[in-house]
């Protein structure tokens, strides 16, 4: 076996997506990196687990019983911890065309976006539209309210933040979402699924807050364009699972001479004045294990790995649902993607539900898989939050569902001692403030910004 | 991205052409690197590829992984054997200890890999034994006989001259089924999913893609 070397440019701790883009990034920039994770396994706290492995991490079987023996092949399982959707136009889609990551992945359609209306037994779910066309088709409006609609779609298209003449006569820099919505005369019910299921906020902050309307007609323009890249949803997903992700940034690492030690528990983070320089970690698995120590110029790396040195910053709830039938009400799809708006539940946090099924080979045929989650609003009862999700989603066959999940943010910003913390993964469906915090930590480690758009040439070997 | 489809004709009337996934594995210092004469080094390279012409009108391309090192302290990711097609297990006839490392990577492709996995066993660094015999340390018949228990293809190679490594992948293109849509695109046309290439057209889903 290879002796670790004496020291590394960057030490990663912990495959997360977020980590494992980094530690690609970094590679391919001509860094030395080495890449520990304390699980044997990719991916951290948003890893796709198998069913037997999901079982065993909730714990909610009796003893002696093997419940996941019911549901076929184990490995036909690929079970997403954390829910979330690549938008097709998005950054993640970016930097995986960028990297050529791409290549190691195949990614299939999210077949539709939902928003639910009302509540309780009068719910119904609608298509959430995405061009001016579709508004006119859209249940969710009545017959003025269409055309209101679809002039606000079409000046979002034209909208360029830089040019006033677009803006309508509204000053940007202190405009608010409320002003745009009263231009153009929008109903209540309208704003709501244009705010959440198009804008995808989680609350309704952002219509009170000044100068915030360039960014959420940005993100408008974003779900538009992500839907007209291939149609009837913005979103696109791996086939086999969110894990998937790491897995191919870590090759691309590994590709550009990044190392990688799984089952590779941290003892100890060394520091020289107050700066850190290293670690001493143990590698399990083999006999003896082995026991190292390495100097890094510095060290990235998931909250769970710094204790003490992260906040909590709000708390996640989530259900994980194998059942066998699609959604009511979204045609059949083999994958959708459904927003109750907070307003519609009396809740001050939407509800999100992302289905996906066989079609993207995270289960056998006849399964799907239903996530359901919100930010936790109470401190107890947190069934009875999901609840309104899980009553859509209909018969369960089984459901996971944890204490509430700290979303963990650093303290610092990592310029005092040289360890860059990356955040938990959000409640948001997508994952653009995922790549936000990669292209934050990248800018404050390495002193520049991140620009993925060409990384590659001039490096990549020549094929055949 | 060119290379995930198939260049030039997409079997025109009479020609066929598919695309296979190939893992390759062994102990470090077999001769991995040197196996495909046309791999110049592992750096960069996402995968190499080797195409096999099998008679005039059939062409078999094979889209060479390697592990990238990351074998070395088991932290080979699930995405490196999935939808693999074929794997090359490579030792080096002068080092008996490399055989018994190929015997252990075989019983973690059955168990990691597609119950149909087309598994090669190669003997690498034939050229040495030509010229000094005593440097075997491999008898062929003891590894043949290990090969055929095991179900393997089995071939003694030279990395460096180039021996029998031609006919390695031309068997294991016979053993291949290229007439069924192989799990991975192995067929024009084949992949199901979405192209990310920002030149393709908006909706192809199920069409052939050129990423
Ligand atoms: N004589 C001879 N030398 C070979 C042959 N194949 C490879 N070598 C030499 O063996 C050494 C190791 O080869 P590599 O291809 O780097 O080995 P590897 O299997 O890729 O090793 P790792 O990357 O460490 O896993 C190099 O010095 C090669 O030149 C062969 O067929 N004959
Ligand atoms: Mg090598």
């Amino acid at each position: 076996m290879d002796e670790i070397a004496p020291e590394y440019d960057v030490v990663v701790l912990g495959t997360g997506l977020t980590e494992c883009i980094l530690s690609g990034v970094f590679s391919v920039k001509g860094k030395k990196v080495l890449h520990i994770d304390r699980n044997n396994h990719y991916g951290g706290e948003a890893a796709s687990l198998n069913i037997e492995a999901l079982f065993k991490k909730y714990g909610n079987y009796s003893p002696g019983e093997e419940p996941w023996k019911q549901y076929g092949r184990v490995n036909d399982w690929n079970i997403d911890l954390v829910p979330k959707f690549l938008m097709s136009s998005g950054e993640l889609t970016n930097i995986l065309v960028s990297t050529d990551v791409t290549r190691y992945l195949e990614f299939k359609q999210v077949a539709g976006s939902y928003v639910q209306q009302g509540a309780g037994s009068r719910a119904t779910v609608a298509k959430v539209p995405s061009d001016a066309a579709e508004a006119l088709r859209s249940p969710l409006m009545g017959i003025f309210e269409k055309r209101r609609m679809k002039s606000f779609i079409e000046w979002v298209g034209t909208f360029d933040p830089k040019d006033p003449a677009t803006h309508k006569g509204l000053n940007m820099a202190t405009c608010t979402m409320k002003e745009v919505y009263d231009k153009f005369s929008l109903e209540t019910t309208t704003r709501d699924f244009i705010g959440h299921a198009m804008a995808l906020y989680l609350s309704d902050g952002y219509i009170s807050t000044p100068g915030q309307a360039p960014e959420a007609i940005e993100r408008i323009r974003l779900y538009g364009n992500s839907v007209a890249r291939y149609g009837k949803s913005p979103y696109i997903y791996p086939l086999y699972g969110l894990g998937e992700l790491p897995q191919g940034f870590a090759r691309l690492s590994a590709i550009y001479g990044g190392t990688y030690m799984l089952g590779t528990s941290v003892d100890e983070i060394t520091y020289e004045d107050g700066k850190a320089v290293g670690i001493k970690a143990t590698m399990s698995g083999m006999e003896p294990e082995m026991k190292f120590e390495t100097k890094a110029k510095m060290i990235l790396g998931d909250p769970s790995y710094f204790p003490g040195k992260t906040k909590v910053v709000g708390h996640v709830l989530r259900a994980i649902c194998i059942i066998d039938h699609p959604l009511d009400g979204t045609s059949d799809n083999d994958s959708c993607q459904i927003i109750i708006p907070q307003s519609q539940v009396g809740r001050h946090n939407d509800i999100y539900i992302a289905c996906v099924s066989a079609a993207h080979n995270v289960c056998p045929k006849g399964y799907y898989i239903a996530i359901v989650s919100t930010i936790a609003e109470g401190s107890a009862n947190h069934h009875l939050e999901l609840e309104p999700g899980l009553k859509r989603v209909g018969k369960i066959k089984e459901q996971f569902m944890s204490a509430p999940i700290p979303l963990y943010e650093p303290l610092e910003d990592g310029t005092k001692d040289n360890i860059f913390i990356s955040k938990s993964y959000d409640a948001t469906s997508h994952f653009e403030t995922t790549t936000d915090d990669v292209r934050d930590i990248y800018s404050r480690a390495a002193g520049e910004e991140l620009v993925v758009e060409g990384l590659r040439e001039g490096i990549q070997v020549a094929e055949n | 991205m060119a290379s995930r489809g198939p260049p030039g004709a997409r079997g025109g009337m009479n020609t066929r052409f598919a695309q296979f996934k190939l893992v390759l594995l062994g102990e470090s210092a077999v001769g991995k690197d040197q196996f495909d004469s046309y791999r110049e080094s592992t750096i960069g390279a996402a995968f190499l590829t080797q195409t096999i012409s099998l008679d005039e009108n059939t062409t078999v391309k094979f889209e060479i992984w390697d592990t990238a090192g990351q074998e070395r302290y088991k932290s080979l990711a699930p995405m490196y054997y999935r939808n693999a097609n074929c794997a090359v297990v490579v030792y080096d006839i002068t080092q008996a200890s490399s055989l018994d490392k190929a015997k252990s990577w075989v019983k973690e492709l059955q168990r990691q890999a597609n119950e149909s996995i087309i598994i090669a066993l190669a003997g690498n660094k034939l050229d040495l034994v030509s010229e000094q015999p005593d440097k075997r340390a491999v008898s062929t018949a003891d590894a043949e006989a290990y090969a055929k228990e095991a179900g393997l293809l089995f071939f003694e190679t030279s990395a460096k001259t180039a021996e029998n490594v031609r006919d390695l992948f031309t068997a294991i293109a016979r053993r291949l089924p290229l007439d069924q849509v192989g799990p991975r695109h192995s067929r024009p046309g084949q992949r199901q999913g979405v192209s990310l290439n920002p030149e393709s057209p908006n909706t192809n889903v199920g069409g052939p893609c050129a990423c």
